[in-house]
């Protein structure tokens, strides 16, 4: 029963090794993998009822038990992320084969894609810090095979700052472990929450509470440690792109969600405090990085910025209406910068270009493309009703409650200017004269790649409709992270 | 002996953070390599360093050596073991195909 909780981790990994045996095939190749996903899909969807239903399902790896084995949690945070990890998956392996070349197909892109998957699956549920670590590096090593894929120029002197700036940050994170296993003589999360609140989070500890987020911050590019971010992820082939704009920066939101509000939730004046701040900046210059750009694969990269931003300020404000609107835009976010990188890698392959000053007119060739965009860019800015609007309304309401006005203002400046950066490649790439289409040769295929996109899209409209649906359980999600008792007593048993 | 062991890897971090602010790209992999070194050097001293103690415990046994920090650095030198392979292969290609390895003209200005 409880072996329910290795299953998103293990499949995709037994498909991305399968795949690679018979990775020439390219046409067999493609359907096994949308046939792998579509059925990982639906396993997780079982899971995710199932947690819903009955509770966490805890796993203890080789029967080891809680503290010394290594365990896997899937609570209904983690599955929840899990489930739209899945569904993002989903999308990109219908994606893949319009926007890949045969040959990179051949080069077992798939493969690298399930271990992908299996990675973040595996860093959402596991119980151990370290085994966290373990993950991180199993996806990092699946996104450096995936950026290089195409070995083009920019691409390959890209990569290398992604893989080095990734590389510097785990040994921060091994580093920090060691300093915490120190302090506290465990790295199974539950035991090291149980620890810290015996001692109420004194001295030393508030410390590794900081290394801790300036190693998550990094994955998730927070302000300062966003520069490294936009350009790695243009580089690479759109679906690729897609991938990592929908799921890498948010497993970084996950880990500073989980740690800081399972283990570091004793000295909240001070950490808590310090988010809000970075979340405000964070939104200021990811959305100014947005507006400056005339690139619409770069815009759309910077956009992932002010949205870790969001996040980040429900965790700073840390009450259960800001966490529920964490997680809602978490879920949200995922889901929408899928589609919205597929749509941009649509639209710069249709144009020929990713220059906005050389677009025009486009709608007059792709209606469907054009308003797809059109309505991403809205669900991005948080237009009502979508669903980008209830994650900002509980994340602002939880603000309000607190009396934090400031970010309020900035939260409400950052989403006009989203949607003004947004709307820009709108008025300018699809409006206007029209114009001979660019490359004729492309039309057929570029008129198929939006539907992924658009099958992303009505899950989140459906996610902003239905809001009435979904919301009781992310604030069930949210009444058990704000009470990390639950966690300790599911895990340890007690 | 803890005190020596976390100024040596004080001193290795120091040094692969110098590798790593070069220009050169080979000198960044070396400094990467180094910063690993550290952090590995780091987790054998956080469990505490003892010579001549069995690494188990059983009950009755009050000296003994803490088996999951080295457990910990088996698994992180591996990962990075892997890792700095990949980096020189990748390192290697992108300066074949640049035609440089120098980071500063390593920059890319070309996307604005």
């Amino acid at each position: 029963m409880s072996n329910l909780a290795v299953l998103p981790i293990l499949l995709p990994l037994l498909a991305g090794i399968f795949l690679a045996f018979i990775h020439k095939k390219t046409k067999l190749v493609r359907n096994l993998s949308k046939a792998f996903a579509i059925i990982n899909l639906l396993v997780v969807g079982l899971i995710f009822i199932q947690v819903r239903d009955n509770g966490n399902i805890v796993l203890e790896m080789g029967s080891w038990e809680a503290p010394f084995g290594i365990v896997l949690v899937a609570d209904l945070l983690a599955i929840t992320l899990v489930l739209t990890t899945n569904i993002i998956a989903v999308a990109s392996v219908f994606f893949a084969p319009q926007s890949l070349s045969e040959k990179e197909e051949s080069f077992y892109f798939y493969t690298f894609f399930f271990m992908l998957i299996s990675g973040v699956s595996g860093a959402f549920l596991t119980g151990d810090l370290f085994n966290l670590f373990v993950f991180f590096e199993v996806l990092l090593m699946a996104s450096y095979g995936l950026i290089v894929l195409g070995n083009g120029k920019a691409q390959l002197r890209e990569s290398i700052k992604y893989v080095l700036i990734n590389l510097f940050s785990s040994m921060l994170f091994v580093t920090t472990i060691a300093f915490l296993y120190s302090v506290v003589g465990t790295v199974n999360m539950a035991q090291a929450a149980q620890r810290v609140q015996e001692v109420d989070q004194q001295g030393i500890l508030t410390t590794i509470a900081i290394l801790f987020f300036f190693v998550f911050a990094t994955k998730a590019a927070v302000f300062p440690l966003y520069y490294w971010l936009p350009r790695p992820y243009i580089s690479p082939n759109p679906v690729v792109s897609a991938l990592f704009g929908a799921l890498l920066t948010k497993v970084g939101v996950y880990s500073i969600l989980r740690t800081f509000t399972l283990i570091f939730n004793h000295e909240v004046a001070l950490t808590h405090t310090l988010f809000i701040y970075l979340a405000a900046l964070t939104m200021i210059f990811g959305v100014v990085g947005a507006l400056s750009t005339n690139n619409i694969k770069l815009i759309v990269a910077y956009n992932i910025i002010p949205a870790v931003g969001f996040m980040l300020m429900g965790i700073g404000v840390f009450t259960e209406v800001s966490i529920s609107g964490t997680i809602y835009y978490l879920v949200h976010d995922m889901v929408i910068k899928g589609a919205l990188f597929i749509l941009v890698g649509a639209t710069a392959y249709v144009a020929g270009t990713s220059d906005l000053r050389k677009m025009g007119g486009l709608i007059h060739h792709y209606p469907v493309l054009g308003w797809l965009m059109f309505l991403a860019s809205l669900v991005l800015a948080g237009i009502p009703p979508f669903s980008g609007f209830i994650g900002k309304l509980l994340l602002l309401r939880g603000g309000l409650g607190e009396e934090e006005i400031f970010i309020v203002i900035t939260a409400l400046i950052s989403s006009l200017l989203i949607l003004f950066s947004m709307i820009r490649i709108f008025i300018r790439g699809f409006w206007g004269e029209k114009m001979d289409i660019p490359v004729p040769e492309r039309e057929k295929r570029g008129k198929r790649m939006a539907l992924p996109a658009a099958g992303l899209l009505t899950v989140s409209i459906l996610l902003g409709v239905g809001a009435e649906w979904f919301f009781p359980t992310i604030e069930t999600i949210s009444q058990y992270m704000m009470d990390p008792e639950l966690y300790i007593d599911s895990v340890l048993k007690e | 002996m803890e005190i020596i062991m976390a100024v040596l890897a004080g001193i290795l971090f120091t040094m692969g953070v110098y590798n790593l602010l070069q220009k050169q790209l080979l000198r960044i992999i070396i400094g990467t390599g180094l910063i690993s070194h550290g952090a590995h050097l780091f987790i054998l001293t956080m469990g505490e360093l003892k010579t001549g103690a069995p690494p188990v415990l059983t009950e009755g046994v009050e000296n003994y050596t803490d088996p999951l920090p080295q457990a910990l650095i088996l698994t992180s030198i591996v990962i990075s073991f892997g890792v700095t392979s990949l980096l020189l292969v990748l390192a290697y290609r992108a300066a074949k195909i640049n035609g440089t390895d120098n980071m500063e003209q390593l920059r890319g200005n070309d996307y604005e």
